[in-house]
């Protein structure tokens, strides 16, 4: 299996999506030159001006012609170029897209892909650097998916670009350059549905459960590496997708440790480890031995200086100290 | 038939459209009176020209987006009143399964791509389901209509600019009624000349008056064609006037004591009737066809008031496919 990095692999779905696929579309700011961070590189070249279309700084626009495009019978991949700005197109996602086939009695569907780059990415501030996958997952329509690693990335978009449903797809930028084996040959029936909900235990281990998403799991990797030297092994849990999420997998796994953590890089305040500790407790309580902890960004903007900046990351230390109290 | 006749049998032909319409409004308003349309609804009485003119003449497979005010719209692109009336009861066998309602109709079986309970909201979209046309190098024409209040909003700027970019075949239609929601538009809208806005984003305008059928029709006929034969978005603008409130029960005391009253004298049905009557059309046959407009409307009432609500279970259906929550058990 080749070697990609994350952005590649990003790039090599949508263009095994668009070779299959007449109606994949993909419209967006600045596509024509690759976007902001190359994941469209050369595609212009292969596909020509009308399929690749270099939006103006439209965002509304941009996202509401691909629901109109959508329940016209194509298949958009509106490219966002930053989650933060996809907020200037909240009416056409939330109102529009994600609402149009239920307020219609089921008479159209609504196939979107939307690319929200998300996550801190170096000295990016307040504006550039958000995470809000749990605003996504609070809304009936949508789907959610937080790659973690260059694999996920392929396997989800090309499964993103299939189904029917409108897709919020947050690729973080932290880990653009991130490598990993990717396997291409996977069968087609492989990308569709059934990738959705489908959580990936990225470390076995018994002393404690770890779950993440998106680049906190590579975090909570670096924590279990640490824990591993002191014959502590934590189970890893990579969630890959919010919504649907892979309730089970988190469940079987607490059943074996007895201690729960849920870790991400968006605010703690509504974020989705509110959800996954919330649903362990009602449910699953009794697999509990100790009470469930979130270790989560405080509730404050993210700045620009490295050190206050670094005030919202959770660090691999952090998860350390974390598994080490649950003991 | 000499050109006359033409004209006059078509006339009364969009006459009729226009009685529908009135018909339906006025059923669906005694039907919030009797509690039996729920939510809020947007009468277009007075604006039955708009629609007539402009949706009647469209293909099958031409799109249309419209507003909260759309019954007028989607009645005139060839929807089944009895399905909307349904919709509007919240019935099953609604367009909508009774998810809907009045703002969110919709029946994508005559390409009408739904009403939009945002302001200004179906202006992107119409853009994009006429980006999928071009893209698919079909001869469809999008059609979207919104309201004097929706040219204030961000979509207006963002979506024209973006028909005329990629030179989209859709004509964006202002049915202009004077009224934002209870506010006069004149009163907080800069520079006064729609058109010209729409000029100033590359996209060539009509102004016409919108309470005049023929003109609506021969209007939109002829931007039609033009964006037919794939010259880009036209914007049309179609100067009428609200007769009745926001909703069917605004008074709409705001407005100037008379303004009203005198706008009743160029009702655009009344306007029809009379030139029907110079053109030969006798009172008994104006008069049938009003009749007709009531009976069928009167039948699509009463068969919405004996339909059954929809299956509570159904309120589970079409959310998503992937992430769908079950229905409780036992539902």
């Amino acid at each position: 299996m080749p070697a990609l990095t994350y952005r590649e692999a990003g790039r090599q779905a949508v263009i095994a999506e668009m070779r299959l696929d007449q109606s994949v579309w993909c419209l967006g700011e600045d596509l024509g030159r690759g976007g902001v961070f190359g994941q469209y590189a050369g595609l212009e070249a292969e596909f020509g001006t009308d399929r690749i279309c270099s939006a103006p700084i439209s965002e509304a626009a941009i996202m509401g012609a691909a629901v109109g495009a959508a329940m016209a019978g194509a298949r958009p991949i509106v490219e966002m170029r930053f989650a933060d700005f996809a907020l200037c197109a909240v009416d056409e996602l939330v109102n529009q897209a994600a609402k149009a086939r239920y307020m219609f009695g089921g008479q159209s569907k609504v196939p979107l892909t939307v690319r929200e780059p998300m996550g801190m990415w170096r000295s990016s501030a307040a504006q550039h650097s958000q995470s809000l996958e749990a605003w996504y997952a609070h809304i009936p329509g949508l789907v959610v998916a937080a790659p973690a690693t260059a694999q996920d990335n392929y396997t989800l978009l090309r499964s993103s670009i299939r189904i029917d449903d409108p897709v919020v797809y947050m690729e973080h930028k932290h880990l653009w350059d991130f490598e990993g084996e990717v396997d291409e040959g996977a069968a087609d029936f492989e990308y569709g549905p059934e990738q959705f909900g489908k959580a990936h235990v990225m470390q076995e281990g018994d002393a404690c459960t770890i779950v993440a998403w998106s680049a906190q799991v590579h975090v909570a990797m670096e924590a279990a590496k640490t824990l591993a030297a002191d014959g502590v092994h934590v189970e890893v849990i990579n969630l890959r997708t919010l919504w649907p999420w892979d309730e089970a997998a988190v469940a079987r796994s607490i059943a074996k440790t007895g201690r729960l953590i849920v870790t991400h890089e968006a605010v703690g305040v509504g974020g989705f480890g509110g959800e996954i500790v919330a649903t362990m407790a009602e449910k699953h309580f009794d697999k509990l031995q100790r009470p469930p902890l979130r270790l989560t960004a405080p509730r404050i903007p993210i700045s620009y200086a490295p050190g206050l900046e670094n005030q919202v990351r959770v660090t691999a230390d952090q998860l350390v100290a974390g598994v080490m109290q649950l003991r | 038939m000499n050109q006359a006749n033409l004209d006059t049998a078509r006339l009364r032909e969009r006459r009729r459209l226009m009685l529908r319409i009135r018909a339906f409004e006025e059923a669906a308003i005694r039907a919030a009176d009797n509690k039996l349309v729920l939510g809020a609804i947007h009468p277009s009485v007075g604006q039955e020209a708009v629609a007539a003119g402009v949706c009647a003449p469209l293909r099958k497979d031409d799109l249309l987006l419209s507003t909260h005010r759309g019954h007028g719209h989607t009645l005139a692109k060839g929807a089944d009143a009895r399905a909307m009336m349904r919709e509007l009861f919240g019935r099953e066998g609604g367009n909508c399964g009774g998810k809907g309602g009045s703002m969110h109709i919709a029946d994508f079986d005559v390409g009408m791509l739904g009403a939009n309970g945002v302001v200004g909201a179906n202006i992107n979209i119409a853009a994009g389901a006429a980006h999928a046309i071009k893209l698919r190098g079909g001869d469809q024409i999008t059609v979207c209509i919104f309201g004097d209040g929706a040219v204030n909003r961000g979509p207006f700027l963002e979506g024209l600019n973006w028909a005329a970019a990629f030179k989209l075949p859709v004509l964006f239609v202002c049915e202009d009624n004077g009224y934002a929601s209870t506010t006069k538009s004149s009163a907080v809208t800069g520079g006064g000349d729609l058109c010209a806005r729409a000029e100033a984003l590359g996209v060539p305008t009509e102004s016409v008056d919108g309470n005049d059928v023929m003109a609506v029709e021969e209007t939109a006929l002829r931007l039609g064609a033009a964006i037919r034969a794939g010259t880009g978005p036209r914007f049309f603008h179609a100067r009428t006037y609200r007769l009745l409130g926001h909703t069917s029960v605004d008074p709409a005391k705001y407005r100037p004591d008379g303004e009203a009253d005198g706008k009743w004298a160029d009702d655009p049905i009344q306007r029809a009737a009379d030139l029907l009557t110079s053109a030969g059309v006798s009172e008994a046959e104006l008069t049938a066809d009003a009749n007709a407009a009531e009976t069928e409307m009167q039948a699509a009432y009463d068969d919405a008031a004996g339909a059954p609500w929809p299956s509570v279970r159904s309120a589970y259906d079409d959310v998503q496919d992937v992430g769908a929550v079950p229905a409780p058990q036992g539902l």
